[in-house]
């Protein structure tokens, strides 16, 4: 079943196929849409964390950390409960669109982007802070000096979190619907063919999904690599 | 600083949270009631038998056989009277049917009758139940814009198709789904306008879809009674001649797999068209209506 799973998946690739392309390019830039928003967002917060001192800060930075584990099936509840006609936000009309999505996917995003970050602005060294203030920086060059100085590790956030969102089926699901050339992507359409039985395109469908999956791991581990060199 | 220590704080709790879901976790596999450990245990075949004194029926069947809420009736009457276990595996009928190819389970319950013809003339059944049956719906918006209400499914799909109304179509190979196509042909239309949309999921997801989208959809008895309470949607093709859904059971050919249980599956067969089984069938009730209405009681009249 693996076997011809992935012949197919071959095939699948080589003919073009039309619903696994239209699978794939919606998976990537729905996440990638998402992992923008939620990177900009999530950087400022996590650095806003690392370095302001204020009230509830040590509160935040434990509700960002475990928001890293909440299941994206209960992000796509809370985003259906929002976006449904009943919902506080249903006369937008989201539900069932690719930006529904995107938004379920900003939220899963959002606190592995801002952890990572916290940590990785949090680790550096002392000196980088102090010579940023002795130099008398004003508050935005000392921010984009530390961005700078963490800037492998922010993008190893980045690149996790998009992973993340490429590979997460439950919301893509729930408030995406997995409807046909609309808000289908390679997850949802691999657990429709798996639902019908058509075991082989399953397999297929993830093998698409993992060599993009894998290529985004590939570049995480050439960017650690140099994130490792030069400090030691 | 104070930061530090309002951290060290929150660490207890929050290792123990951790450790405690860890736990959870840990312990999950232990009870293979899930659908997805069984559907792990099904197409990986290295189903263990973890409890050797209790005899296994491996039971493939599709999800609004499982949603009806019929089996949770019917099956522990079974596993009473002959001392084991089903695990039920709900899945799509077109999954059901092949795990069932692949020899993963030892009977199948699934309402698809052309498939299911097919499957037993290729020989991998022994043996074909029908047990009973119900009437698929029409619904729709209140309002009923393509005026489809009726007694006929064919004459109203048409009028969908002749307006081009928004349509929720399961469109995953599903019995329903299956169906749905059947009446599209019969209706001499082809559902390929815009507002056709195919939610590639199960039946519970596509309703909440439909009625969302204020479409239309055809949807079995079952789903529709457990979920429509809270729905805008009405049921406006009800008891049609055409919209019949026949269930069935298939023994598995045991030559598929020597882990096949055919002795416990005939039983198992046996026991849904015995009389018991069909009053149970036939008293079965969702919110005061009756479901389903079984083909092997006498005494029952045909509708």
């Amino acid at each position: 079943m693996i076997r011809e799973g992935i012949l197919e998946a071959l095939q699948l690739l080589l003919r073009l196929d039309a619903s696994v392309i239209d699978a794939a390019t919606r998976s990537l830039w729905v996440s990638i849409v998402a992992v923008v928003t939620a990177g900009a967002v999530g950087i400022s917060v996590g650095l806003l964390l690392a370095r302001k001192r204020f009230p509830g800060r040590s509160v935040l930075v434990l509700l960002f950390r475990v928001g890293m584990s909440v299941p994206t099936v209960l992000i796509g509840l809370l985003c259906y409960g929002l976006l449904s006609r009943r919902g506080t936000l249903g006369e937008l009309e989201l539900l069932y669109t690719p930006t529904a999505i995107i938004l379920g996917e900003f939220f899963l995003a959002l606190p592995i982007v801002a952890t990572l970050t916290h940590g990785a602005i949090s680790r550096l060294d002392q000196r980088v802070f102090e010579t940023a203030r002795t130099l008398g920086a004003g508050t935005i060059q000392r921010a984009m000096t530390y961005l700078r100085e963490a800037r492998l590790a922010i993008m190893l956030a980045v690149l996790t979190a998009f992973s993340r969102c490429f590979t997460e089926l439950g919301i893509a699901m729930m408030v995406g619907g997995n409807i046909t050339g609309r808000t289908r992507t390679l997850t949802t359409a691999t657990a429709l063919e798996t639902a019908r039985g058509e075991f082989a395109s399953g397999v297929a469908m993830s093998v698409i999904l993992l060599s993009i999956a894998m290529l985004v791991t590939l570049a995480i581990a050439l960017l650690s690599r140099e994130a490792v060199e030069p400090v030691s | 600083m104070p930061t530090e220590r309002d951290f060290s704080s929150w660490t207890m709790p929050t290792v123990l949270l951790l450790s405690l879901g860890m736990l959870a976790i840990g312990c999950a596999p232990g009870q293979p009631t899930g659908q997805e450990s069984d559907a792990n245990d099904t197409t990986t075949g290295s189903s263990a038998d973890s409890v050797p004194e209790e005899a296994v029926l491996k039971v493939a069947s599709t999800t609004s056989t499982r949603d009806s809420g019929l089996l949770d009736v019917l099956l522990p009457e079974f596993e009473k009277a002959n001392n084991c276990r089903v695990d039920l595996i709900a899945v799509g009928t077109g999954a059901a049917l092949k795990l069932a190819e692949a020899g993963d389970v030892d009977a199948v319950l699934v309402h698809a009758r052309s498939a299911e013809n097919r499957f037993m003339d290729a020989g991998h059944g022994i043996r074909h139940e029908p047990i009973m049956h119900n009437f698929f719906i029409i619904a729709g918006p209140a309002a009923d814009p393509a005026q489809a209400s009726g007694t006929d499914a064919v004459s109203a799909l048409q009028k969908i198709a002749a307006g081009k109304h928004r349509f929720v179509s399961r469109g995953d190979d599903s019995g329903t789904h299956k169906c749905e196509q059947s009446l599209w042909q019969k209706a001499e239309s082809r559902p390929d306008w815009d507002d056709y949309i195919e939610s590639g999921q199960g039946m519970g997801p596509t309703l909440i879809m439909a009625d969302e989208m204020n479409a239309y959809v055809l949807t079995d008895e079952g789903t529709w009674l457990k979920q429509s309470e809270n729905f805008q949607l009405v049921p406006l093709v009800r008891g049609a001649h055409d919209l019949k859904n026949p269930y069935a059971v298939i023994v598995v050919n045991p030559a598929k797999s020597s882990a096949i249980n055919a002795d416990l599956a005939n039983q198992f067969a046996d026991f849904l068209i015995s009389r018991r089984a069909q009053q149970l069938i036939a008293n079965y009730e969702i919110n005061g209506h009756r479901l389903f209405h079984p083909d092997r009681l006498q005494r029952e009249t045909p509708e």
